[in-house]
């Protein structure tokens, strides 16, 4: 290869440890990562967390702080975003003016949060959480004593409604909806959660659209389509979020609910490479089926998986997809993805918590979910995943039997 | 160098083969392991990339993972494995006696 060396667009999860991993597998020639954020590569999973809730100043988690970045030869161009990118002289332009050569290229550029308009006078002042300047615009209007409407109950919904109640606001959540967490999570694990916000102090409106949002003196006014209206101090949007494919769509690359890539996490362009929040791929544990994860570890395992790929591996990624939430005392996992539509399995820790096992048709085994202690569910969903890893068919019996040990079925 | 002393831990049997337990002494906290060998180790509790305790964890032949973020440990050296703890693990010699578990801290 030539020294134009390997180029990553995005310094989140994905595009550092795809960095990171170059290194690590011996590349010696040039590593660029771009970033439009002018901080180094950090965590975003604990903005819903830590940086909105805990006392004292946050500052970003970092993953590679600028010491790591310069001992291993990563150059960061922070805070200049890429404008374009020219596939036949293979170079990225970046918005200030420079050019960036490259032999191959990651696109690790995630998602933006999805923009919920409404009618009324203060629909552009709800706030939304991506990045770490995000969560201290939040935490700055977080105070004992005021009142805040999270909208949607997804994960950072639900995290910033815990991250509210923390910091002593009254919170409102609403959910269009029928119920929280549509989206990939089980109808009783959801239940489970609602109960616990509630006990912790959390109204809920599920299944009712919102009609307006307006300011009325010094508060919002928020009025549902069932006729209520809730007043309060902020009001926090968390309904999703949409794939960044502006660049890769405006160079000609394949889009398909984020930018299209293949069982080697390879765009249309065989040297463009895609990873994390952005990238849809065909999930060889489930039939092929395309899909485009926002979690964390996909993130991660995908940057480092890409990486190798870069480097000419061409090995087909099929981690089982894994993400939690964590929520006061309480954890949430997923490994696998959920599908009631055959046979669900409950395993009943009592007070440690519940999981749920989805199996196929065949008796193969799909997907876990748990809700309880860290202790008492992680190890079981752990067990779960790598069985989900071997498309191991347990007895439903096994799975159901809280005193019978996960592990033996891996023996098997 | 400050001054260690064997603490009695747990038994033996406390441990299955390929497991790990917690131990807590004073306002310390530990975890003592025993492989899929039979041989036991010993380190801090806590996972060196956020505060959260490594029983809860998968023992799996001589690895540690951690079940917050999937970051495993070397159990015998306490060597960071895999991302995101990029930090070692403090180890603790561990001694058998009389079916005991002790630990010098």
């Amino acid at each position: 290869m030539k020294d134009y060396g390997m180029v990553i667009v995005g310094a989140g999860e994905a595009g550092a440890r795809a960095a990171a991993e170059l290194r690590a597998r011996g590349w010696t020639g040039a590593v660029t990562l771009i970033g439009d954020e002018r901080h180094a590569p950090y965590e975003r999973p604990p903005l819903s967390k830590q940086a909105l809730s805990e006392d004292g100043e946050p500052a970003p988690v970092t993953i590679l702080d600028r010491p790591k970045l310069e001992e291993l030869g990563i150059r960061l161009l922070s805070g200049d975003a890429a404008a374009r990118i020219d596939r036949a002289s293979h170079e990225v332009h970046l918005a200030g003016g420079a050019r960036v050569p490259y032999e191959r290229l990651l696109l690790a550029t995630g998602a933006n949060p999805r923009k919920l308009s409404l009618p009324g006078n203060a629909s552009n002042e709800m706030l939304y959480l991506r990045k770490f300047e995000d969560a201290l615009a939040i935490r700055g209007r977080l105070a004992a004593g005021k009142r805040a409407v999270v909208i949607g109950g997804g994960f950072i919904g639900l995290e910033t409604a815990a991250s509210a109640r923390a910091k002593g606001c009254e919170v409102t959540l609403i959910e269009a909806a029928p119920r929280i967490l549509m989206r990939g999570v089980p109808e009783p694990i959801a239940a489970m959660v609602e109960e616990l916000h509630r006990r912790n102090g959390v109204s809920f409106k599920t299944g009712t659209g919102i009609e307006s949002v307006n300011r009325e003196g010094g508060e919002y006014v928020v009025s549902l389509a069932d006729g209520s209206r809730v007043r309060c101090d902020v009001i926090v949007t968390g309904i999703g979020a949409v794939p960044e494919t502006s660049l890769a769509a405006e160079c000609g690359l394949e889009i398909e609910n984020g930018v299209k890539a293949d069982e080697y996490l390879a765009t249309s362009d065989p040297d463009i490479f895609a990873a994390g929040d952005c990238c849809s791929f065909p999930h060889p544990l489930y039939e092929g089926k395309r899909i485009r994860l926002e979690a964390w570890r996909n993130a991660q395992d995908q940057g480092t998986h890409a990486a190798g790929n870069m480097l000419g591996d061409r090995a087909p990624y099929g981690a089982v997809p894994w993400f939690w939430s964590d929520q006061y005392d309480r954890t949430l996992q997923v490994s696998g993805l959920a599908d009631p539509s055959n046979t669900t399995v409950l395993r009943d820790l009592g007070d440690a918590g519940k999981l749920y096992f989805h199996l196929d048709g065949e008796g193969r085994l799909v997907s876990a979910s748990g809700m309880g202690t860290p202790g008492g569910i992680a190890k079981d969903i752990r067990l779960a995943e790598m069985l989900i890893e071997k498309r191991a068919h347990p007895s439903p019996e096994s799975l159901a039997d809280a005193g019978f040990r996960l592990k033996e079925l891996l023996k098997a | 160098m400050a001054q260690t002393e064997w603490i009695e831990a747990c038994e033996v049997d406390d441990i299955e083969e390929e497991d790990v337990i917690r131990f807590d002494h004073g306002d310390r906290t530990f975890a003592i392991y025993r492989t899929d060998k039979g041989d036991f180790y010993a380190s801090d509790g806590y996972c060196t990339h956020e505060r959260f305790h490594l029983s809860n964890g998968l023992v799996m032949g001589s690895t540690i993972e951690c079940p917050k973020h999937n970051g495993r440990f070397d159990i015998p050296t306490g060597a960071a494995k895999r991302a995101p703890v990029c930090v070692d693990l403090k180890t603790y010699p561990v001694k058998l006696e009389n079916g005991k578990v002790y630990i010098q801290i």
